[in-house]
């Protein structure tokens, strides 16, 4: 007999409903499931996407203008910066009372700071402003206009004014108009002059450079997987340890040990000029330059794609070519029609590594890069570590995390990511 | 069945060959091999491959088949001697200008292509213009009752089916020689015996000659017009799958193929096609020398158990008979077979049909077994 009847649904032995009763029976492994990797989920929460969230929020965070300037950000609501005037007197007694209140907290300066990205040479007027006001009289001193404009001809600045007003509210685009080299002007978004636009030609350079790296290093690697894949067991593990050891390797010394291969008074120059295909006084500049990037980004990158690309063709079996072979194929035939593409899935695979790592790749550009071989990582480390211009650093790296997520959306749509093997 | 009636057509077959001098379309002059330069794991092959023959190499494995095999499909190269195909020494020819056809273990269909596409590769590297592979491919298809699979991929299909496809991308391009390399051993039982007839029914209505490779007996005595047996890099005997299992030439063959009862001996005695062989327990039997050749040479002699009789009313005249103990009786279904000890054996095996008239034999019983001195084959120790 069967446990269906042929109205209700099917029932489990004890009579509740056999979906219940299975998912009932589901729940305690799950939850144990669950329980096993909660120390792991716990910890990527904690310290990696918690921190990326608030790294992310704070490319468009501007608290600092609305806390430090609350009465001035009220007041100027109502002023219209393209009639060319400046603000009415009550603006400029309201920036009066909380510049006092500011300079006696000791914040003054840091509102200046935020304030100085967007419009260079803002910070002065608010430190200097800072040192009197502390004295500040509210309510028998005034007009405050002539106070303030006796203080510092920058409070008599229309663009002054403008910025503040523009960047009162608690929420900006400022950061991501800075990072792609626009700011806000008179009508809303505009592109920044010629002289001051740095991180476009940044990122388009760091995606350029990425694509050649990773270019040379599919080049590369191509011949040493296929190598490696056909070789006998022995000798291609022995290889394999080759392959393995530079990624053993600290980083560092990797790219110092290419600091010293190619400086110009460096081991390759030397050689050259001593084989005589170099004059002495005519040595290759071939480091601090975009040449010395892509050399050394390539040779530390290399396993990332020899590995993929070696676990895919091992698994090709060498009687395709043979087939292809005794169908009628030449070499080169068989290789490109019936090799080639099968060893598509470990190109991609290598290729997105290489390239998602190449991207955000930052010591070694820093070290062996110059000044045109940098990356836009090195650009986001200076704002983090040097400029502490935090908003501009993580609008810079929330463009970088969209075009990769952008160029892996891509890669999925034209190959499948499905075709990706990486072992 | 098929057997008997084709065997008139093998007599012209493929034979070993002492010289050059052979007008075979496939032949192996004096061909060695070797992969270390230390061991020959061919030596001295010559092999002669008619027009239209179905050809088998028959061997265990490491016996130098396949390498056989893979030096006419041009992978590996003699170390000396030739390899003729049609006429023409082939030894520097790269396998693609080759044009023969090539059935591999594993199918070796291109999985990111098509069926058709698999089909079709052979002819465009032959720069056949569209129509042209079309109508070939369709044409392959069908002979394979794979018709409406061209579409597919080689992973969607049965393994049955992929072995299909690989014969007819093999065939699609119409070679003269098609070779084939243990092309059943995926497949199980039924479905192998299905396609042992197939095949064999396709090469012989094609016309094409087929060199087939395998290590299963059986597969080499339903399909071929010639079995080459190999073992230690040598064929062992060639002759058509009657004669190679009615008339082993040496006591390899004769265990290899089939099943086979070995009696230890002396021979005592050689007159024309008979001889005596005193075996070890001192009993003396007749027996057909084949290759021994003179009073005191050691031998084995070779029984087939279904040669074997032990009801005294239907011993032919003439029979010889020894004395033999039941040790275990099998039931079989279509036969029963009987362990038995002979003089000293304990392993040797007969088989009898199950008929109604049939003794079922108990062990310990005491009978009395007889068979025909042509029956039983003197051979190499």
């Amino acid at each position: 007999m069967s446990d269906t009847t042929d109205t209700g649904p099917v029932l489990a032995a004890d009579g509740t409903p056999l979906k219940r009763s299975l998912a009932r029976a589901l729940r305690r492994q799950k939850m144990r499931a669950l329980m096993l990797i909660a120390p792991l989920l716990i910890f990527i929460l904690v310290s990696f996407i918690l921190p990326v969230g608030d790294m992310l929020y704070r490319s468009v965070k501007n608290d600092i203008v609305a806390d430090t300037l609350p009465r001035t950000v009220v007041a100027i609501q109502d002023w219209d910066a393209n009639s060319g005037e400046l603000p009415d007197e009550p603006v400029f007694a309201a920036m009066a009372a909380d510049l006092k209140d500011a300079a006696s907290a000791k914040t003054h300066t840091k509102v200046g700071t935020r304030l100085n990205y967007e419009n260079p040479g803002i910070a002065s007027a608010f430190r200097k402003a800072g040192r009197k006001a502390k004295k500040f009289d509210i309510e028998n001193d005034g007009p405050w206009k002539e106070q303030l404009l006796d203080l510092n001809k920058a409070w008599g600045d229309v663009e002054v004014w403008r910025t503040i007003q523009t960047y009162s509210p608690r929420v900006t685009q400022g950061y991501f108009l800075n990072a792609v080299d626009m700011k806000v002007g008179p009508d809303g978004a505009e592109a920044r002059p010629e002289s001051e636009q740095i991180y476009m030609n940044l990122l388009k350079r760091t995606l350029w450079m990425s694509m050649l790296i990773t270019f040379s290093c599919i080049v590369l690697a191509y011949p040493v997987a296929w190598i490696l894949a056909n070789l006998p067991m022995r000798v291609s593990n022995l290889l394999m340890i080759l392959v393995l050891l530079p990624f053993w390797t600290s980083l560092l010394v990797r790219t110092s040990a290419w600091k010293i291969l190619l400086q110009q008074q460096g081991v390759i120059n030397d050689l050259l000029v001593w084989i005589g295909v170099v004059a002495d006084e005519n040595r290759l500049v071939i480091i601090n330059n975009q040449f010395g990037t892509i050399i050394a980004m390539t040779h530390i990158l290399l396993p990332f794609m020899i590995l993929p690309m070696y676990s895919v063709m091992q698994t090709i079996p060498p009687t395709y070519l043979r087939a292809a072979k005794s169908l009628g194929a030449t070499d080169w035939t068989a290789f490109w029609r019936v090799y080639f593409p099968q060893t598509v899935p470990g190109i991609g695979a290598g290729s997105i590594l290489v390239f998602i790592l190449a991207i955000g790749y930052y010591i070694t550009p820093a070290l062996v890069g110059g000044t045109k071989g940098t990356f836009i990582s090195n650009q986001i480390a200076y704002h983090i570590s040097t400029s502490l211009n935090w908003g501009l650093a993580a609008a810079l790296g929330a463009i970088l995390l969209a075009v990769v997520l952008v160029l892996y959306w891509a890669y999925d749509k034209i190959v499948g990511i499905d075709n990706v093997k990486l072992g | 069945m098929g057997a008997a009636t084709e065997s008139p057509k093998r007599a012209q077959g493929g034979h070993l060959t002492d010289t050059a001098a052979n007008d075979g379309f496939v032949v192996f002059d004096r061909v060695q091999k070797s992969y270390d330069g230390v061991n020959l794991v061919v030596k001295d092959l010559n092999l002669s491959v008619g027009r239209g023959e179905f050809l088998t190499m028959l061997g265990p494995s490491g016996s130098g088949k396949t390498t056989c095999l893979m030096m006419l499909a041009g992978f590996e190269t003699a170390t000396h001697g030739d390899i003729r195909l049609g006429g023409k020494p082939i030894n520097n020819i790269p396998p693609h200008k080759r044009g023969i056809g090539m059935v591999f273990q594993n199918y070796a269909l291109f999985p990111h292509m098509t069926i058709a596409e698999n089909l079709s590769f052979p002819l465009e590297v032959r720069k056949l213009g569209k129509s042209d592979r079309e109508q070939k491919v369709k044409r392959a298809l069908d002979m394979v009752e794979m018709g409406d699979f061209g579409g597919r991929r080689p992973a969607q299909l049965s393994g049955g089916q992929q072995q299909r496809v690989a014969l007819a991308r093999a065939l699609v391009f119409e070679p003269e020689l098609v070779l084939m390399d243990e092309p059943l051993g995926a497949l199980d039982k039924q479905l192998r015996e299905k396609m042992q007839f197939e095949i064999t029914h396709l090469a012989h209505s094609l016309g094409i000659t087929t060199v087939y490779v395998t290590h299963d007996q059986t597969e080499a005595l339903t399909m071929s017009d010639n079995v080459a047996v190999f073992d230690d890099g040598r064929i062992q005997q060639l002759a058509p799958p009657d004669q190679l299992y009615e008339k082993p030439e040496n006591s390899f063959v004769a265990q290899f193929i089939g099943e086979n009862n070995t009696l230890e001996g002396v021979v005592t005695e050689i007159t024309g096609d008979t001889c005596v062989v005193r075996l070890d327990d001192g009993e003396e039997l007749d027996a057909t020398p084949i290759n021994v050749s003179k009073v005191g040479d050691r031998t084995t002699v070779s029984i087939r158990p279904e040669r074997v009789e032990y009801n005294k009313e239907r011993l032919q005249e003439g029979a010889h008979t020894l004395k033999a103990e039941v040790l275990e009786f099998i039931y079989m279904g279509d036969i029963f077979r009987t362990r038995l000890r002979v003089a000293g054996n304990e392993e040797f095996i007969i088989k009898t049909r199950n008929a109604p008239d049939v003794d079922r034999l108990v062990p310990g019983q005491q009978i009395e077994i007889g068979w025909l001195p042509q029956d039983c084959r003197a051979l190499d120790a």
